[in-house]
């Protein structure tokens, strides 16, 4: 296959970033996205020019490193995949494809399609965990948790915090995202001696990383690798309210 | 001795923090929403009176006491707040919105209806109609010169004399239609997008909220806009 690509290209965070078209030849159809990025960069290596910068890690998507925004597809067109295991037999030889990083202010770009997504960390630590002593394992039947609430919880916590719903999201919100986190917990006996704290906090430091409210659009859903629902964003919404007007937690 | 947790008291800083949290400022826009829905559908079926073939005899009655009973005047004035607030919050929240992607990307993801994309947009018409239809027909009665009527040796303002002779210009219908179109999108996806909003979703009553949510969109938009199609076609032939 031969495809044309339009990659976003910057320096760093300072540089305002432009598109460079490179043609990429000897693609073959069963190469991921990502090997065919490195068939690309091994030409510009050659070529003596500097290789495109994108992140990746287990390339079996499982850890939410990859990227990118495929013709404006946040992890290309096909449903529920990541980058790593979107194929090229999904496009047709000839194809131009137009490859840019995740936009959004919480997102500074670092370089290229790698963009810093600390934010996502900042609104883990503000409270997603649970406060326990470590040491060995509890006895499992020693706390109950009915199976559908162990299987909508594990729905949640499917969430591999990639930040395909902030690069859909026409506002750059990380609801999905932090209602992923916020239900998984809250979902589970574990997660509520700290609930109304976590869900107050995690709230404050999204809004606090710049990223934007929610139109309920159904983007994020759209596009997320895992599937996660929406139905967690009104979880998450009925959670804050609850928990910002009935506790005495500070808002 | 109490400890400091059981004693501490909050100022009233804390209401200031939930509503400006993206969540709080969210309530704000699906409360008022919700108000304005009610409104809209007490508007629309009002006004069907303005389809009695009667001289506009009913139609102005109403509008006698839809502006002289005391408790209707206090839940209007409620009404003109509530759509300053969902308008002012809507145009902030749209702003700060923007400001979280300061770079637009070259193809820009869609997987999301159009209207739920361009709520602000939706609502900006459905303002600048408000401005011309409060000009048309509020101003005019509470400050206007109007011509009168009388029904039974009492004096009415002739309101419906007003809006015939505002529907029998074409143009004026269109506008009417147009944003009537706007004010149906921007329902079809308010109305069960403040429903999530407030974490009401359901499996048992999310299908039933959108369900009403297309026919009361509809419905409502439908009920409005055959008062001026009415008023064009039909009385002035």
């Amino acid at each position: 296959m031969k495809i044309t690509l339009k990659v976003w290209r910057q320096k760093n965070a300072q540089d305002n970033g432009r598109f460079e078209t490179y043609n990429v030849a000897d693609i073959e159809s069963d190469m991921s996205f990502l090997e065919m990025m490195d068939v690309l960069n091994q030409q510009l290596i050659k070529d003596k020019k500097d290789p495109v910068a994108f992140d990746h890690d287990c390339r079996e998507g499982i850890c939410g490193m990859c990227s990118m925004v495929i013709n404006g597809h946040p992890h290309g067109h096909v449903k529920a995949t990541t980058t790593c295991q979107l194929h090229m037999r999904s496009f047709k030889d000839g194809d131009t494809i137009v490859v840019e990083p995740w936009r959004a202010k919480a997102f500074p770009v670092i370089k290229d399609l790698a963009v810093d997504r600390s934010a996502f960390d900042k609104v883990i630590q503000a409270g997603g965990y649970i406060s326990v002593n470590t040491g060995s394992a509890p006895e499992a039947n020693s706390v109950p948790v009915p199976q559908d609430m162990a299987e909508k919880a594990m729905d949640a916590a499917e969430c591999i915090g990639c930040g395909a719903c902030v690069a859909a999201c026409k506002n750059s919100s990380a609801m999905l995202f932090l209602s992923a986190k916020v239900s998984h917990m809250a979902l589970l006996p574990q997660g509520q001696p700290e609930r109304k704290k976590r869900v107050i906090s995690m709230m404050k430091a999204h809004d606090e990383a710049g990223f934007g409210s929610c139109t309920n659009t159904g983007a994020c859903e759209a596009y997320c690798p895992k599937g996660i629902s929406i139905t967690n964003i009104a979880r998450l919404n009925r959670e804050f309210l609850s928990a910002a007007l009935s506790s005495e937690q500070p808002v | 001795m109490s400890s400091e947790i059981a004693t501490k008291t909050y100022s009233l800083s804390w209401l200031g923090h939930f509503f400006s949290s993206s969540v709080g400022r969210k309530l704000i826009m699906s409360l008022t929403g919700l108000f304005l829905c009610l409104f809209l559908a007490v508007h629309m079926s009002g006004n069907l009176q303005l389809l009695k073939s009667d001289g506009g005899r009913a139609f102005n009655e109403y509008a006698y006491f839809m502006t002289h009973f005391a408790p209707i005047k206090v839940v209007s004035y409620i009404t003109y707040f509530l759509i300053l607030l969902h308008a002012f919050d809507g145009v902030a929240l749209a702003l700060k919105n923007r400001q979280a992607r300061p770079v637009k990307y070259a193809a820009t993801p869609a997987g999301s209806t159009w209207a739920s994309r361009n709520m602000a947009l939706l609502g900006i018409i459905i303002f600048f109609f408000l401005v011309v239809h409060l000009k048309s027909f509020w101003f005019e009665y509470k400050f206007g010169a109007m011509p009168s009527v009388t029904y039974d040796g009492k004096e009415f303002k002739d309101l419906y004399s007003i809006v015939k002779e505002a529907f029998s210009q074409w143009w004026y219908v269109l506008l009417y239609l147009v944003s009537l179109v706007a004010l149906a999108y921007h329902l079809i996806h308010g109305f069960q997008s403040a429903f999530q909003t407030l974490g009401l979703s359901h499996k048992k009553y999310t299908p039933i909220i959108q369900a009403f949510g297309w026919i009361f969109s509809i419905g409502v938009n439908l009920g409005f806009a055959i008062q001026p199609l009415y008023l064009f076609f039909i009385q002035q032939s």
